[in-house]
């Protein structure tokens, strides 16, 4: 041996971790890495601010414009109660967007998922109105297996056939659309409005119809109760493992024995099964019957919430509460300035995109986004 | 390849092709490179020695312009200005044949060899029968047959990687990088590409050229270089007098014990037995083709074959993980020819497998959950559906402790653990059930060589606590060291099966080609 | 002759097709032009759309913000011809809607590695919000599309009326758009780079091209085609802006576009079809051969796009590195 030179020159150290050293699981890692607390914070300031702007173009002074929101959101007489029973619905299509995405699936029909629950509710409701309270439960769990059971078309269709739930489960938000408008003007059209052609359906009685406890309403407490639920499924049970096991990494949650398909349907199940609560709750705590305007935007903003909580199921709970005061505000806004009341749309919409791009992360934390690998969405495969 | 070639070195005062100076190179904390410099003339063929992870790869990758030194120079020709990328690289002369083959599988060879300098009728319209005239008229020079207008995907690795070096070739080279071009090549192909290697040495291509082969280095460089954590631990301009056993210790900074130490075996009764099974692969061909073999307690059986021969396919299938067409696996007395992976486990098979990032590990997951991952619903780590925690810490700390799994604490992601420690993980949580079969695939790749012994001597104590152990692995050496009995996989199915001490490497060599 | 012999299938199903076509044709000349031109009508944003995606996805981008390129761009088309006066100001400004949301998606997905799915998502919901938002009534266009008779192509019996005479800007856009990406793909330069770093962006990289830049580019320009899509719903399909009017056809033609496998001709083709099952449904409605309720026919589409997939999927292949955002040195 010759020229050993350099021997021994090395000092003892770790051997280096190759580049592609990254963490897996794309889209979970991506919300888990990207948003905080001071994240969204900001970007609701920010998207508050361009509003401000907006309103301000429209010869409105914005702090009028936002003070008026939130007095009407919260401080009049039955405010927060209206703000709580919006919020009711939007935690639960929050956990529809949750629940799917730990898995891995993006659950965009909660707009569908809800609507058939709603239609479900309202005329289980109303069958067994004479029931009284147990009427309303036999009208909730309707409308959870409405949703479900829709949902689980998409779920199945991804776990067998490979079809990209976004696309299917947009298709079947239309296809639900075409359903309840047929239903509401056919079959289920109540007998008062078959004359006037009113698209509606019977009036559930009012002992099955879901009301308040001292000003608290308990559609508002069964959702927060699940969102403790869906928490404590997560994070606690093999269930839970199961979800995130899949969700972090498919081939290996295949290698430890779990059921990939089961679990997929399932995570659509769960969620389409909250999101056709939350439909049923509308019709039976809201309309007291299903019309078709009852499905609003609540399902999509299901989706802002779940981003905006981090897919954490407890944390839906105040961004699906925030959404509820900036919709329950809206209306008293445009009473007051008419300002349209899809300003709130706009300020959803702002706010989202501000937490989703990684450059609010990166200015804030100055933590370097070409770092970042988001490859979950098993588009194509 | 069996003897030792003494390599001619042309004294030549050769034109100084590449020379690079102090070169350093960072991922965040971790120094990938640390002041490199190595020089290289027209005509020469240097290897560069180093175990994975020595920092090999990230240096040639500066040199083909794929990431940018923080420090050092790069000289080409005389020329330091900074590489920009590999276009620039190529239109200075330097060509690449990565480790993972750079060609778009759904392209034919004529479209891959002309993708990024492509000739066109105007228009940027390409003109793809001259490309198919560059490649007939590339591959009859250099003798490397191939037909311009299969599509990649179809053709065999070996003949891929003829691509690769036409592609390479292609650019008017002067300086030809070999990233591991022998992992996926028969002894016999090896010989085959060191000719080619010698040959466009003598036309004047200088060659670099990893390897963590120390024979074939003996056998074609001209110079070495070894690489250790980063750095340049030693180089040798005179490789006559040099043997392996040197090389291994510049390699590892110790002397190594290149055997595995065990006793002979004491096989019992039949644990698996595998009759004639057909499995497919992921584009629908039969890649399991009448596969047959049994494993006994207590005796290690190796499966030796090119990659790409089945044995992906057969381990997946095996661990319930892939469906199979026909032919029947039997655990003792217990059909599991349909059984899912999760049956397969609890029926008492342990799989350490060959891709532990995708499928052995949950990177995001931390260490103690990871090594409960198909264990997770049992007791005592859960209870009713309720996962106890505190089993599953307990769980984590003893195994951490037993098999040495080097790491902060056992909350530590998986992920954020070196390739050895990663493997260790799957290692303890495989043997520790006490499995009745254990199947190992590649259980060392990428691992760094104190692992090696360390999981070495973990699956002989499996095989002498009486589990019946199948190892699949293209490390020939290290299935001849550690297996009782050889078995010879080529198109899917056994074609021999050898007695590993006194089977001949060359017999062996012709068996995985396929040549019986 | 030798591609003939390459292509069976598809020179058959071609050939079967028109035989088919026009022996429907002969037996009933009036209800056969109605139902292809209505067929050719539906499908002609669905064809822009689907070459967006087409795009995109041949370079390693998934676009699920088609939907909302779409919208906005009717939108801004819309409002931008109400306003000026000009037809053509609202198709430009349609067309720069549609390249802007591009460019938007392109940098978050490419350069900023966002997840392209979630991207996709919230562009969706940024596009509603601001339609919703700026949505005044009552607006009306200048004047309707001009259309045009091609000479001697439009006197065929059958292809003539429905393809060539009364043709539009878009319906030729659509057109031209098809066949020009169709050779683009599979005979230029630019094809195959761009098939390169969809399938396997490192081989891309290694061979000097640079992949970021070729996907920035080309998800960017294909906004273009959404905007035109956009534009003629709002233009040509229905001369008026609505809230939501894309009602999911950026979600229809990601589906026949997987039904093309990712080839823009026979994605074309696939779009034809998708447009006269609709002609059919609403044809035998019509002729009171079946009677379903109106809203349950208008599902159709939906419900067909699912058993699409359902079929499709795993017959045919994507892209090899569709959705995976490239990292330079990352093998």
């Amino acid at each position: 041996m010759t020229d050993l030179t350099k021997e021994s020159a090395a000092p003892a150290s770790p051997p280096p971790a190759k580049p592609e050293d990254k963490p897996s699981g794309g889209a979970l890692a991506f919300l888990f890495s990207h948003q905080s607390g001071i994240v969204i914070a900001v970007a609701l300031l920010v998207a508050l601010a361009i509003g401000a702007i907006l309103i301000r173009y429209q010869g409105v002074s914005p702090f009028y414009a936002y003070e008026t929101l939130v007095k009407e959101a919260l401080f009049v007489d039955g405010g927060l109660e209206r703000t709580l029973v919006k919020t009711a619905p939007l935690i639960l299509t929050g956990l529809a967007v949750v629940l799917p995405l730990r898995v891995g699936l993006f659950n965009i029909g909660g707009q569908g998922q809800l609507n058939l629950g709603a239609i479900a509710g309202a005329w289980l409701g109303y069958l067994f109105g004479g029931w009284g309270p147990l009427g309303a439960v036999i009208g909730m769990a309707a409308g959870i297996v409405a949703g479900a059971a829709v949902a689980a078309i998409a779920g199945a269709l991804k776990a067998w056939r490979g079809v990209h739930e976004v696309i299917s489960t947009i298709m079947l938000n239309s296809i639900s659309v075409g359903i309840t408008w047929w239903l509401v003007q056919g079959p289920l059209q109540a007998e008062s409005a078959k004359v006037s052609h009113i698209p509606q359906t019977e009036e559930i009685p009012e002992a099955a119809r879901v009301g308040s406890i001292v000003g608290i309403p308990v559609s508002f407490l069964i959702a927060v109760a699940l969102a403790a639920l869906c928490w404590w499924v997560l994070g606690r049970t093999t269930l839970g493992f199961k979800f995130d096991t899949v969700g972090k990494n498919k081939h290996a949650a295949v290698y430890a024995g779990v059921p990939l398909n089961k679990i997929i349907v399932l995570s659509m199940v769960f969620g389409g099964g909250l999101a056709g609560l939350a439909g049923a709750l509308e019709a039976q705590g809201t309309l007291h019957r299903f019309e078709p305007a009852i499905t609003g935007s609540l399902g999509f903003d299901g989706i802002t919430i779940a981003l905006l909580a981090r897919i954490n199921p407890v944390a839906t709970i105040p961004a699906a509460f925030l959404v509820g005061v900036l919709r329950t505000g809206a209306g008293g806004l445009q009473f007051a300035t008419g300002i349209a009341p899809e300003i709130v749309d706009l300020l959803l919409a702002l706010t989202l995109l501000m937490v989703s791009i990684p450059v609010l992360g990166k200015w804030i934390f100055r933590s370097r986004a070409d770092k970042v690998q988001a490859s979950a969405t098993s588009w194509g495969n | 390849m069996t003897e030792v070639t003494t390599p001619t070195y042309r004294g030549v005062p050769n034109e100084m092709l590449l020379d690079i100076q102090g070169l350093s190179k960072s991922f965040g904390k971790v120094q990938a490179n640390r002041d490199i410099t190595i020089q290289v003339r027209r005509g020469e063929i240097v290897a560069l020695l180093g175990e994975n992870g020595a920092g090999k790869s990230t240096l040639v990758n500066q040199i083909f312009g794929l990431i940018k030194p923080d420090t050092g120079t790069v000289t080409i020709k005389g020329d330091s200005t900074p590489i920009k990328d590999p276009r620039d690289a190529i239109a200075r002369g330097i060509g690449m044949v990565h480790q993972h083959f750079q060609l778009v599988p759904v392209m034919t060879v004529a479209e891959n060899m002309i993708l990024g300098h492509e000739s066109t009728r105007g228009g940027g319209i390409l003109d793809l029968e001259s490309a198919r005239k560059m490649v007939r008229r590339l591959s009859e020079k250099h003798g490397l047959a191939v037909d311009p207008d299969v599509e990649i995907e179809d053709l065999p690795v070996g003949t891929q990687q003829r691509v690769e070096i036409l592609k390479a070739l292609s650019r008017d080279v002067d300086l030809l990088i070999l990233d591991e071009p022998t992992a996926v090549l028969t002894p016999q192909e090896t010989d085959e590409l060191l000719g080619v290697m010698k040959d466009l040495a003598n036309a004047g291509t200088s060659i670099v050229f990893i390897t963590h082969k120390l024979r074939e280095v003996l056998a074609v460089a001209d110079r070495t270089y070894v690489l250790r954590h980063g750095a340049v631990v030693g180089q040798s301009d005179d490789l006559t007098n040099t043997t392996t056993t040197d090389l291994a210790e510049m390699m590892v900074g110790r002397s190594v014990e290149l055997r595995v130490d065990k006793t002979p075996a004491q096989p019992a009764g039949v644990v698996l037995a595998v009759d004639d099974l057909h499995v497919k692969d992921d584009r629908n061909l039969m890649a399991v083709n009448g596969f047959s073999l049994t494993v006994r307690a207590g005796e290690i059986v190796g499966v030796a074959g090119v990659e790409g021969n089945g044995q992906r396919e057969l381990v997946e299938a095996l661990a319930g993980m892939r469906k199979v067409v026909s032919g029947s696996m039997m655990l003792e007395d217990l059909d599991l020819t349909k059984a899912n992976p999760y049956e397969t486990h609890h029926a008492g098979v342990g799989h350490v497998p060959e891709d532990r990032e995708k499928h052995g590990l949950v990177g995001a997951y931390s260490i103690a959950d990871n090594l409960v991952l198909n264990e997770f619903d049992q007791e005592p780590y859960a209870k009713n559906g309720v996962r106890q925690f505190d089993a599953v810490r307990a769980n984590a700390e003893a195994l951490r402790t037993e098999y040495d799994i080097r790491s902060a604490s056992i909350a530590q992601s998986a992920g954020s653990l070196s390739g050895g420690n990663k493997q260790k993980v799957v290692v303890a949580r495989e043997m520790s059930f006490k499995p009745k079969l254990l199947m190992a695939a590649q259980p060392t790749r990428g691992v760094d060589v104190g692992s090696i012994e360390f999981i070495h001597k973990q699956i002989v104590a499996a095989r002498d606590g009486g589990a019946a152990v199948l190892l699949v692995s293209a490390e020939l050496d290290e299935v001849l060291s550690l297996s009782d009995r050889l078995a010879v996989i080529h198109g899917g199915k056994i074609v021999a099966e050898l007695d590993p001490k006194t089977a001949d490497r060359t017999e062996i060599g012709r068996l995985m080609a396929g040549d019986h | 002759m030798s591609w003939i012999t390459k292509n069976k299938t598809t020179v058959g199903a071609f050939v079967g097709v028109m035989i088919a076509a026009y022996l429907f044709y002969f037996i009933s000349g009036v209800k056969a032009t109605s139902m292809f031109a209505y067929a050719w009508a539906y499908a002609i944003p669905l064809v822009l759309a689907a070459m967006v995606g087409v795009i995109g996805e041949r370079s390693g981008v998934v676009n699920i913000g088609i939907e909302g390129q779409m919208l906005v761009s009717a939108f801004g088309a819309f409002f931008a011809a109400a306003y000026s006066g000009s037809l053509l100001v609202g198709i430009l400004v349609g067309m720069g809607c549609g390249l802007i949301l591009g460019g938007f998606l392109a940098w978050t997905s490419v350069k900023w590695r966002m997840d392209q799915i979630i991207a996709g998502v919230v562009l969706n919901i940024v596009a509603t919000g601001i339609t919703s938002f700026y949505y005044k009534p009552g607006q009306q266009l200048p004047g309707l599309m001009p259309t045009w008779d091609v000479p001697i192509l439009s006197k065929i019996p059958l292809l003539g009326p429905v393809f060539f005479s009364g043709v539009g800007v878009f319906a030729t856009a659509a057109i031209l758009a098809t066949l020009a990406i169709h050779f683009a793909l599979f005979y230029t330069r630019w094809g195959l780079r761009t098939r390169s770093v969809g399938e396997y962006p490192s081989a891309a990289d290694t061979a000097g091209i640079n992949v970021e830049r070729l996907r920035l580019i080309n998800v960017t320009l294909a906004g273009i085609l959404a905007g035109m899509a956009g534009a003629y719903l709002s233009m040509d399909g229905s001369s008026s802006f609505e809230r939501g009017m894309t009602a999911g056809r950026g979600f229809l033609a990601l589906a026949i576009m997987i039904m093309g496998a990712w080839r823009p001709l026979r994605a074309g083709a696939a779009a034809l079809l998708f447009g006269f099952i609709s002609a059919i449904g609403n044809q035998l409605q019509a002729d009171k051969i079946i009677t379903v309720a109106p809203q349950l026919v208008g599902t159709l589409p939906y419900i067909m796009t699912l058993v699409v997939l359902a079929v499709a999927a795993g017959k045919v292949r994507a892209p090899g590195a569709v959705g995976q955002p490239f990292v330079k040195g990352d093998k």
